[in-house]
């Protein structure tokens, strides 16, 4: 019965191509109107003069460690970090401990999720037996269960007919297969970009084609089976360019970028910080430059974090030693608004991260539409912050961006109605 | 900035004073038999040559000129900043030889002390003897010389400069007021 | 004469040193090098300083020349090699860092296989952290050695013809001399089969040669890199005697070499493979000069960077 009005804010919502001044009704957890004055009594009330009002944030690549890693991160604590930034909804990996392959698995993350009750979790699904990348999960039942996509995350499947049949097979469920590109041969045991950097360093690097060549025959193996292949963070030139090509001939093939590919290259290595350690690895200024691009001329969908917490030991060791990884989300939202919003416009990057991710995964998020569940993330695009990774709510601190000034603050992030943050911190 | 405050030797004393301890020294080891020269680096062992030629022009008697760096050997290690290293170049032996050690100015007496290690891990002299052109005094070892320039009583802010033609063109030794630090 | 300090805390590499601090170390290492020609070879100078040699991959070399380096300088020294059992029971650098910090040692000599690692052990301790070889980044007392011994024979180093043959992808001996010599003002070529050369090596200031015939004639040093066996399998290339052919250094390529050449390795020699045991052997080599300049030159490193004020 509780009413929510969010009063006077700048209400940004790219799918239904919003962006102006008004008011924002909410009722019984979902979305009850959008309108220039709404004058109707309220039991809460946000003024919002000032704020920006936009769909709660989606993040679809994140990593909840639990299964098996929770001294990493647990899914509690990764929910609190993904609601302190801004993020209502996520997607979680499958590489846990157990893999997540069959569906009573996907059956704990669900009753996990009610429990905390705080970000929405939409599980990612094993698309092989233990992601050994041999033999076919059991992908109508996964999705039964309530998984929203099938992925091997953390390598590819270097077998491209396990990998024929995987995506015809997904056709029957109608969900898409997240591409992680690595061909394992080629990148060789690397570290780091194959590079200059790489070389004057001693470090072992991963060419860019151990990524291109995956993301080529994956292309076209969609275009042979119908299967919709969507390819994470990519980081390389020739991934953008084919990926582009592959939208124009109007394959079904999507894809996302992380904040560090777009921002970092492979000179951050210098000092061997391994909070630049990351899989696929940090690349060159001109693999920067054209990431970029792909972004803001559609070739690139989504921006996702690629949230990987590890542990400080196992960071805090010898290069060569060290975790790939760094952790995102309380980082994600600032670093995309203070860097991007001038060079693609407010509406279309917010889209990035609410609109696109879900409508490629169909989810019952990202919206501000009368009826949809009531996810809003209110920011104030004239503030700072400062990212000081000691106060996260993740379990780990693995983020190259300590310590960075950033636009916007979030003031309010609301799931389902409920206002779960506000005042700089989780409503306990 | 310093001020000189006075010339304690010109070039025609400092030549007298070699002169004199040349001869000091011919008559303290009765003649040239195994001595040798040794001089500090880098003034010492210009007025080790000196006396060398001194020596060679009164007896024409030969004594070998050696070079000590005395670097490696400082008790100031940790303290002060690191003086560039100089060579030490000593072609021979120095066992059972009267070595005459020669530097600059004496003052609080660890430079010759460092020196004197230095030669012990050369080899075995048989003696040691110490010349220098000034005694300025204070000092904070038991160390005296043998040979003497000039005795120049001096305050411990004061510094003795001396410039030598090998290196500085003329040959002065002033006593310079430091600044007040 | 300037009074010049070295400006460094540690020494990891020889990429961010400059050539005055190059030239300053060289310089120290000429005046050290009397004290192993004398018969008490020992100066007090590092006296109640610790040193400690932590090496985590094999090595007899380097490890007793910067042993014998310290003790020559009256430092004690501590041994720490990978089969400490500590290691074996899988003690990790940064714990093994936080030890010797209770120590208060005064400097670390670390070798290790992972590159970094000399770096990332500078920010464990307080001590000064020499890099005897990290992974396949650097080796930078190696490339000291190297330039001494160079600018012994040659009176210098600015314009000559330095060849470096052999594995160079692999090599952190190559890397070091390769910042060395080029900011000293050689002229550098790496010779290697392209399986064997880093990517983006022409972007280094080095020319790039296929075979060591084609640097023979004009080299004043040539520069053999060891090859280890394992390569021929990973595919980097076919045969020994093929690597042998096209990169090996044996009688008959020796004549080719100017008069004045020189023929340096790093040690240890396969010999019979990127050089023959004829040539090891012939005075031209200066392989056992490299070995008495690796002592006055870690002499000099030891003394620059312990024998200071901290």
């Amino acid at each position: 019965m509780a009413k929510l009005l969010i009063k006077g804010g700048r209400i940004v919502d790219p799918a239904n191509k919003i962006d102006k001044k008004a008011d924002l009704l909410v009722e019984d957890g979902v979305i009850k109107q959008l309108n220039q004055k709404i004058n109707v009594a309220a039991e809460k009330i946000i003024e919002a003069d000032g704020l920006v009002v936009c769909p709660g944030l989606i993040d679809t690549h994140v990593h909840l460690r639990e299964p098996g890693f929770e001294y990493k991160e647990t899914i509690e604590s990764a929910s609190k970090a993904a609601i302190a930034g801004g993020i209502t909804s996520l997607l979680c990996m499958p590489n846990t401990k157990p893999v997540i392959d069959n569906p009573s698995l996907i059956d704990f993350i669900n009753e996990k999720q009610a429990a905390v009750n705080l970000a929405g979790i939409y599980p990612v699904a094993a698309l092989t037996k233990g992601s050994l990348g041999e033999q076919l999960s059991e992908m109508f039942h996964l999705a039964e269960a309530g998984a929203v996509a099938f992925s091997d995350d953390g390598q590819s499947i270097d077998n491209g007919q396990v990998m024929r049949r995987a995506l015809e097979y997904s056709t029957l469920v109608h969900k898409p297969v997240l591409v992680h590109a690595e061909e394992g041969d080629l990148a060789n045991g690397g570290q780091v970009n194959e590079g200059l950097m790489a070389t004057k360093l001693g470090l072992k690097g991963i060419p860019a084609i151990a990524e291109e060549a995956v993301i080529y025959r994956d292309i076209e193996l969609a275009r042979l089976t119908g299967g919709r292949v969507h390819f994470m963070h990519l980081s390389t030139a020739g991934s953008v360019e084919l990926v582009r090509r592959a939208k124009k001939e109007k394959l079904p093939v999507t894809c996302e970028v992380t904040p560090h590919h777009l921002l970092l290259d492979d000179s951050h290595l210098s000092g061997y910080d391994t909070n630049f350690k990351v899989k696929p690895p940090l690349r060159g200024k001109s693999d920067k430059e054209a990431l970029l691009k792909g972004l803001k001329d559609d070739t690139i969908d989504c921006i996702a974090s690629d949230h990987a917490p590890h542990a400080q030991h196992e960071k805090e060791t010898e290069f060569d030693y060290a975790a790939f990884g760094v952790i995102g989300l309380e980082t994600l939202f600032n670093l995309v608004f203070t860097h991007f919003e001038k060079e693609i416009g407010l509406l279309k990057l917010i889209g990035k991260i609410t609109a696109n991710p879900a409508r490629i995964f169909d989810l019952n998020a990202g919206v501000l539409t009368e009826g949809k569940p009531a996810d809003i993330t209110i920011f104030d695009p004239k503030a700072h912050v400062k990212v000081d990774s000691s106060n996260f709510y993740s379990k780990s601190n693995n983020t190259p961006f300590d310590g960075a000034e950033l636009n916007g603050k979030l003031e309010y992030v609301i799931k389902d109605g409920r206002i779960v943050f506000r005042d700089g911190k989780i409503v306990e | 900035m310093s001020k000189p405050v006075s010339v304690l030797l010109d070039k025609d004393q400092l030549k007298r004073a070699l002169t004199r301890i040349a001869h000091e020294i011919l008559e303290h080891n009765r003649g040239a038999a195994d001595v040798v020269i040794v001089g500090i680096q880098s003034r010492g062992y210009f007025l080790a040559k000196r006396l060398s030629e001194n020596i060679a022009g009164i007896e024409s008697a030969k004594t070998p000129v050696g070079a000590l760096d005395i670097s490696l050997y400082r008790d100031d290690i940790s303290t002060n900043p690191q003086p560039v290293l100089k060579k030490t170049e000593i072609d021979f032996d120095l066992t059972g030889k009267n070595i005459v050690l020669v530097d600059d100015v004496l003052y609080t007496g660890r430079t010759i002390r460092a020196a004197m290690d230095a030669l012990m891990d050369l080899g075995r002299p048989a003696s040691i003897q110490l010349a220098v052109l000034v005694d300025r005094g204070h000092r904070q070892l038991p160390i005296r010389p043998d040979y003497i320039g000039k005795n120049i009583p001096t305050a411990i802010k004061q510094r003795v400069s001396v410039e030598l033609a090998e290196e500085a063109g003329t040959d002065q030794v002033t006593l310079v007021e430091a600044d007040g630090t | 004469m300037r009074l010049m300090e070295l400006k460094q805390k540690h020494l990891l590499g020889i990429e961010h040193l400059s050539a005055d601090e190059i030239e300053y170390i060289l310089q120290t290492a000429e005046s050290l090098e009397e004290i192993s020609k004398r018969d008490i070879k020992k100066v007090p100078t590092l006296r109640g300083k610790t040193i400690v040699t932590l090496f985590l991959e094999p090595s007899t070399r380097t490890k007793t020349s910067f042993e014998l380096a310290a003790k020559r300088l009256s430092a004690d020294t501590l041994s720490i090699s990978k089969d400490a059992s500590s290691f074996k029971k899988g003690e990790s650098l940064k714990d093994a860092a936080k030890t010797l910090q209770a120590y208060r040692v005064d400097a670390i000599i670390l070798r290790h296989s992972a590159s970094g690692a000399a770096e990332f052990l500078s920010k464990q301790t307080d001590a000064s952290v020499i890099n005897a070889g990290d992974g396949c980044h650097e080796h930078p007392t190696q490339a000291l050695l190297d330039a001494y011994t160079i600018k012994k024979k040659f009176g210098k180093i600015n314009g000559l013809k330095i060849a470096i043959v052999g594995d160079i992808l692999h090599s952190r001996v190559a890397r070091s001399n390769i910042f060395c010599l080029t900011k000293m003002g050689a002229e550098l070529s790496v010779v290697a089969p392209p399986t064997l050369l880093p990517v983006d090596v022409e972007k280094l200031p080095v020319k790039v040669a296929f075979g060591i015939e084609e640097v023979l004639e004009e080299s004043d040093v040539i520069y053999l890199l060891r090859l280890q066996a394992e390569r021929a399998s990973e595919n980097h290339f076919p045969s020994i005697r093929e690597y042998r052919r096209l990169f090996g250094l044996d009688a008959d390529k020796v004549k080719k070499l100017k008069p004045e050449a020189i023929v340096m390795h790093p040690g240890p020699i396969n010999r019979g493979v990127e050089i023959s045991s004829t040539v090891a052997d012939l005075a031209r080599s200066y392989i056992e000069e490299q070995v008495t300049s690796g002592l006055a030159v870690r002499m000099a490193v030891l003394y620059l960077l312990v024998g200071g004020s901290s």
